[in-house]
């Protein structure tokens, strides 16, 4: 029995009925980004950015500049201290690529306004401290530039394998993760004594025992770290103490005999955390095939998936209505509904594939006992409501846009659009009637 | 597709090798000898016309100065067409019509010779003797070197069908217009050119005598002229006379574009053209000249008589040809306008009209008619044809009444001509409104009269022509009921004329068969596009004989606007012959149709009058010989019911088997073509009825042969309502197989399910090797698969089960179909595999038909405003989609999976009304997630 929790063909809960495929990349489409209301940007290792209408779909700008593939894309503010060159605030990305350069581009008309190539390494992430009007680059070694594109000052060189996720955090603080370290640096601001911006290496923080493979700011309190073998601690976002560590629940100790049927197809970097999300109380991580649901004050898992989809999940997202989706390296994206559990006595679990009941004795510490696993077992769980099946390779990331669906890049170059379909139809019905009405032909 | 009429096509088409059904032979005092002829292909019916030519042509004549009128070419330029046809009598009696030539010379008071630009001039006259009726266009062209500046040409199209002629003379004359524009376009170039020429000889000849006088002069010091001198000075003045006159020529026939043209829309760079060519000719002339004067000045007898307009106007020049007065360019492009006159006229008569009917109505949808139509698309090119050509329509020719123009056949007009196209008939048609819920157009037959004065009657009003035995009746409910039981084909004859017919009629000169049809109908228009082809042959065998008198052999068509399960359940009460209908199929051959025939009390009488009796055997006959389709050869099955005491028939009886056997022989011989369509009956004319606006047979081609195919489909696979669902619903079909033939033949015949996203491309993709991909579901609707054994093939499996959401797969080799499920009440109607549609046309326009009525409906539900949007602000989408949801159960009839087909249908129509530009809205892919299930034979 597969352990994959499937949906059949009839999904009534899924609103996505109508897609619309984007052609323009020639390459793995990585990265996407949300412009504004109705635009997206995509980048990915064709080096093209490809500006697109959401709604319609269509293509707006092609954006060329980079040689090689984009390694980072982020939106940058306009703010007060704008450049000359944007008066009127037009929206604004920075791009990073493999070429070693980052263009700072004008996503209205397709300019280029700004191109910095004076890079050593390879720029991995991007961050605008927006507080500050300033923003950071992170390579082998981290800079920091104003918003004209000057560079105010960097660290030393930290690691070859380079910056792989940088936040910031209050204090003027930035965290980078290096490899199996976080490192934290503060920005000081020119002031009377010194006109010249500094960075400084404040903490290290060693407590992950492999590669950090993602981080995000939970809340005003804390941001949290996963590393490729599963361990996800919780930081305080003050005094960088650690909160929470949820290192080997979700790691098949070989102990756990009783799961060995699960054991067997997980490979190490199974449980690598790929990607997190949160809302107010919980901590969503993508761990490798799995989904898990961390509450943040129960400081438990309440809820997992432990195969949700047959490959790793790059992505997640946590949607206003409960909902989360995911979208993984089989190439499907799989809509989940976050439920509370009815009472377990009461409602035998449906389907033989949907039973958490296995799941929760994994997920508890060893030592505990058995018999206190039915107290202990996640009281949510998450249900696949739909999946969405498009791509024919890896889906990188996806965007979600309340009003006009979701948005999916792939490893196979392409970008899908996924709409309701019943919402575009009467959007359809809406627009005719307008054309009518514009024709003079409406008569009611 | 819409209109009924075009079953009145008179068409062959089909293998009845391919047909199922035996037919028990015909007794041998019932057989009739074979048409003598038929085994040459000859066509009987232009035999009893009288004329000598077997189909329409064009013919092109020159009244010629030196010999009088003479023919020039024929269109098509083939022998066999006009065969032993006496052209030369016949452009004497063409060019003969009084006609008013241009006058060219010195008109009083004026110095110089004038030209005129006359209008064309248009006719249409008949030679009963020949049997032959021409429309001629005459027109001038200018020549130089031709007697008053002019040679007479006309133009003539000729056909053995007055009525034709008569019926198409707007069109005809709107086209030969072109051609003719076309003409003289290229004629004032090639005049102009030729005038230069002249002037330049002149001019030249001038200075030769100039000299010649100064040396004259010189020579002779006495102080007076000689003789010698003063001829010089008469020449040389004549010259100068002659030099003015030419370039005032010249300058009427420049002038002529901008003056003539004013107010026609300028055509770009014709004129400038013209120019450009005149002073090219001129460049030309001027080295020719130089090289002519050369030639001359070595000879030492240059004379001003060599340039004299006198000596063209020995007999014994030789006179421009037409293409040397035309200019090549010019020529090539009338020769290809008539070509294409002669292609649009093709055809019989009521196959043009039902046509031009048929596209009238389809512009008038121009919203939905992209969505199963391939014809428009035609259209506009054959518009956008007729834009670009050459000719630019002379500001006094009379409007043409060309489709293009003449917006929307009226009611009664398309009655009338539908009428009409069956060929002078006698009818008698009454408007009024049914006391059902429809209106009711009704063609009612009076057979008051004895036969006999019918027969009269008919003798007077024919002209002597053969008899019809054909009518037309457009029944109402009661009222027919009431009058059928008298209706028979012979005594419809007998109908006094209604003032509507009186033309129609008279004009006809034979009349080839003695179908009744009736037409059951809401409203004419709506006889145009019958719900379904509630048509019914009855079957003297089958069924009781006593049937066999009401039905006659009449095809029965019923367009309904209720729903069908109302309709069906009204049938009984509604239709007055209902005896007979099988409402799904066209010849109720058999009685084990999906509809049984209703027999409502009503009808009882019908039996028992027992007016005529009609023969069984006659059936039998027909059913022997070929199973008719009414769609496209109601000539045949009218035949049968032509009872005995009609004389026409035995007048003529090789005549009708003659028909069967020409069908039969051009079957055999090239029985796929779409030729023989019309080879049963399209007399004078052109076997190929090819559509006159369409591309031609092929397209004719197509449908039959994907109606064909399809029909097998629908036979063959009882799953076949579900895939067709798929097709309709947008869902895409894989046809999945090994063989590509077989596949790309499916994939054909399935296509005529297929909605079109725009109007120039189906979403069929007929042959796929590679794996699909999301984007072919995005653009394809229907897509061929290969079936491969080899890895390759594996992987294309996997795609197609991995999107098995967006996909129905027609498996061919395993015959499976994996589709969700269907419960419609369309789909079994669209596709009966009961049905008694034989033939692959019929059913393509049975198809056609239904689809239309699936078009108007998504018309109305996507047009409806309160359907769509709220009424109020307070009220919630709940309320509009429960409303919605409402109109598509209760007011469209739709049931289940019917109301998707119509959703579907509907957000096409949005995408295309919506998008700005053709072309660009780009296809979302849409889908249900709903579940699949595996059929199996």
């Amino acid at each position: 029995k597969s352990p994959l929790q499937t949906i059949g063909e009839e999904q009534t809960q899924n609103p996505y009925t109508e897609l619309l495929v984007l052609k323009a990349h020639h390459d793995i489409v990585r990265f996407l980004v949300q412009l504004d209301e109705c635009r997206f940007a995509s980048a990915g290792d064709d080096g093209i950015i490809v500006v697109w209408n959401a709604q319609t779909g269509e293509k707006l700008l092609e954006l060329n500049g980079h040689t090689q593939k984009i390694t980072a894309l982020i939106t940058f503010p306009s703010l007060e201290a704008s450049l000359e060159a944007c008066e009127e605030k037009n929206q604004l990305i920075l791009t990073a690529s493999a070429d070693r350069t980052v263009i700072l581009w004008d996503c209205d008309t397709g300019r280029q306004v700004r191109k910095v190539s004076s890079f050593q390494s390879t720029v991995k992430c991007l961050i605008v401290l927006q507080r500050l009007d300033i923003w950071l680059s992170g390579g082998n070694d981290l800079c920091v530039w104003n918003q004209k594109l000057d560079l105010l000052c960097k660290t030393s060189h930290l690691s070859d394998t380079g910056i792989s996720a940088l936040i910031e955090i209050p204090k003027n603080c930035v965290v980078a993760a290096v490899g199996k370290e976080l490192i934290i640096f503060r920005l000081v601001a020119p002031t009377e004594e010194s006109v010249e911006w500094d960075i400084l290496e404040i903490k290290h923080l060693l407590d992950h025992q492999d590669n950090i493979l993602s981080m995000v700011n939970v809340n005003d309190v804390s941001f949290v770290t996963g590393s490729h073998v599963g361990e996800m601690i919780i930081w305080d976002i003050l005094d960088w103490s650690v909160q929470a560590c949820e290192c080997n629940f979700w790691d098949p100790s070989p102990q756990l005999d009783t799961q060995q049927e699960i054991k067997l197809c997980q490979k190490p970097n199974d449980i690598s955390i790929h990607h997190f999300t949160w809302d107010e109380e919980n901590v969503f991580a993508a761990v490798g095939r799995g989904l898990y649901v961390y509450n943040l004050q129960m400081k438990r898992v309440i809820a997992c998936q432990k195969s949700a989809h047959d490959s790793n999940v790059l992505h997640i997202a946590k949607l206003p209505n409960r909902q989360l989706i995911s979208c993984s390296e089989d190439g499907s994206v799989r809509i989940w509904e976050l439920r509370e559990k009815q009472q377990l006595a009461a409602e035998p679990v449906p389907t033989g594939f949907f039973n958490m009941w296995g799941f929760g004795r994994v997920n508890k510490q060893a030592s505990q006992p058995v018999k206190k696993q039915q107290e202990n077992a996640p009281p949510c769980s998450l249900e696949l409501i739909g999946d969405l099946i498009g791509h024919s390779s890896s889906v990188e990331m996806f965007l979600y846009f309340e009003d006009h669906g979701l948005v999916t890049c792939s490893a196979d170059h392409l970008i899908i659009l996924w709409k309701n379909g019943e919402r575009e139809s009467g959007l359809r019905s809406l627009k005719l009637f307008q054309k009518l009405e514009e024709n003079g032909d409406l008569y009611l | 597709m819409i209109s009924a009429p075009d079953v009145v096509a008179f068409t062959k088409e089909e293998e009845y090798e391919e047909e199922p059904y035996n037919e028990p032979p015909l007794p041998e005092e019932y057989s009739v000898p074979l048409f003598p002829f038929a085994s040459q292909g000859a066509n009987p019916w232009s035999k009893l016309s009288g004329a000598k030519f077997s189909r329409d042509f064009i013919l092109i004549s020159e009244f010629s100065e030196q010999v009088g009128p003479q023919p020039l070419l024929t269109i098509p330029n083939d022998t066999k067409v006009f065969g032993t046809f006496d052209l030369n009598y016949f452009s004497l009696r063409i060019m003969s019509v009084d006609y008013q030539a241009s006058f060219v010379g010195h008109p009083p008071g004026s110095a110089y010779p004038k030209l005129n630009f006359v209008e064309d001039s248009k006719v249409v006259l008949g030679d009963s003797k020949e049997g032959a009726f021409a429309y001629v266009h005459h027109l001038t062209l200018y020549d130089l070197e031709a007697r008053g500046f002019v040679r007479p040409f006309c133009m003539a199209y000729i056909s053995a069908d007055q009525h034709k002629i008569m019926q198409q003379f707007q069109e005809l004359s709107a086209e030969f217009s072109k051609a003719s524009e076309c003409l003289k376009t290229g004629n004032r170039k090639a005049f102009a050119g030729e005038l230069e020429k002249k002037l330049k000889d002149l001019d030249y000849t001038r200075t030769v005598l100039h000299t010649e006088t100064e040396i004259q002069k010189k020579a002779n010091d006495k102080g007076f002229y000689s003789s010698q001198a003063i001829e010089k000075a008469n020449e040389l003045a004549s010259v100068e006379k002659s030099i003015i006159e030419h370039q005032d020529l010249l300058k009427q026939i420049r002038s002529y574009p901008h003056r003539k043209l004013k107010g026609s829309a300028p055509c770009p760079g014709e004129s400038e053209h013209t120019q450009d060519q005149a002073s090219q000719a001129a460049a030309t002339s001027n080295l020719d000249e130089s090289a002519d004067t050369d030639l001359y000045t070595c000879r030492p007898a240059y004379t001003p008589k060599l340039i004299k307009a006198k000596s063209t106007k020995c007999f014994d020049k030789k006179l421009k040809t037409l293409e040397e007065l035309c200019d090549t360019e010019y020529f090539t492009q009338t020769l290809a306008q008539l070509s294409h006159i002669e292609h649009m006229f093709r055809g019989d008569l009521c196959y043009l009209l039902t046509s031009q009917i048929d596209r009238a109505l389809l512009k008038q949808q121009h919203i939905t008619n992209f969505l199963f139509e391939d014809f428009v698309e035609v259209d506009d090119r054959v518009a956008e044809k007729q834009e670009s050509a050459p000719p630019r329509p002379g500001p006094g020719r009379p409007p043409s009444r060309s489709l293009e123009e003449c917006p929307i056949p009226q009611v009664l007009i398309s009655v009338g001509s539908y009428k009409s196209s069956v060929e002078s008939v006698p009818i008698k048609m009454e408007q009024e409104l049914g006391d059902e819920e429809y209106k009711e157009v009704e063609v009612t037959e009076m057979s008051s009269l004895d036969p006999q004065e019918n027969l009269d009657y008919l003798d007077m009003d024919m002209k002597g022509s053969i008899s019809s035995g054909e009518s037309i009746e457009v029944l109402g409910t009661e009222k027919s009921a009431a009058v059928l039981p008298k209706s028979d084909s012979q005594a419809s004859l007998t109908v006094p004329l209604s003032p509507q017919v009186v033309r129609s009629k008279a004009v006809s000169h034979r009349t080839i068969s003695e179908d009744s049809i009736e037409v059951l109908s809401t409203c004419p228009s709506e006889a145009l596009i019958p719900d379904d082809f509630k048509a019914s042959y009855p079957s003297a065998i089958n069924e009781e004989e006593s049937y066999a008198d009401d039905s006659d052999g009449a095809i029965h068509f019923r367009a309904s606007v209720s729903p069908p399960e109302l309709g069906e359940a009204e049938e009984g009460s509604l239709e007055t012959p209902p005896s007979q209908i099988d409402t799904s199929c066209c010849i109720g051959k058999e009685s084990d149709s999906l509809r049984v025939p209703l027999s409502p009390p009503a009808h009882m009488p019908l039996d028992q009058d027992g007016v005529v009796s009609i023969p069984p055997q006659r059936y039998r006959q027909k059913d022997q010989g070929f199973h008719v389709d009414f769609a496209l050869e109601n000539a045949n099955p009218s035949r049968d019911d032509s009872s005995e005491g009609f004389p026409a028939d035995e007048l003529d009886p090789d005549r009708l088997l003659a028909s069967r056997d020409v069908s039969k022989t051009s079957l055999d011989t090239c029985s796929d073509t779409a030729s023989n369509m019309s080879s049963v009956t399209s007399t004078s004319s052109d076997r190929t009825p090819a559509s006159a606006h369409s591309s031609g047979s092929s397209s004719e081609r197509h449908k039959k042969r994907a109606g064909q195919n399809a029909l097998k489909f629908i036979r063959q696979y009882p799953f076949a309502h579900p895939a067709i669902y798929s097709l309709l619903s947008g869902r895409t079909l894989v046809v999945l197989g090994e063989d590509e033939a077989i596949v790309r033949k499916l994939v054909t015949a399935l296509s005529i399910f297929v909605p079109n996203h725009s109007r120039y491309a189906k979403p069929v993709k007929h042959w796929v090797c590679s794996p699909l991909h999301i984007t072919d579901f995005q653009k394809w609707k229907l897509i061929g698969l290969q079936r491969v054994a080899s890895p390759a093939g594996t992987s294309s499996l996997h795609a197609l089960s991995r999107y098995s959401r967006y996909t129905s797969v027609l498996d061919l080799d395993n015959k499976a179909l994996r589709c969700p499920l269907y419960r419609g009440a369309l789909v079994p109607r669209l596709a009966d595999h009961r049905t008694q549609i034989k033939r692959g046309s019929t059913y393509y326009l049975h198809v056609q038909t239904v689809l239309t009525e699936l078009c108007s409906k998504a018309f109305l539900y996507t047009f409806c405003h309160h359907l769509h949007l709220p009424a109020h602000d307070q009220e919630t989408p709940d309320v509009v989609a429960g409303r919605q949801a409402s109109f598509l159960k209760l007011t469209l009839g739709l049931v289940n999976e019917d109301v998707k087909v119509v959703q579907h249908l509907a957000e096409l129509l949005k995408l295309r009304y919506t998008q700005e530009a053709p072309g660009t809205g780009r296809p979302t892919l849409r889908f249900d997630y709903v579940p699949s299930f595996l059929y199996k034979i």
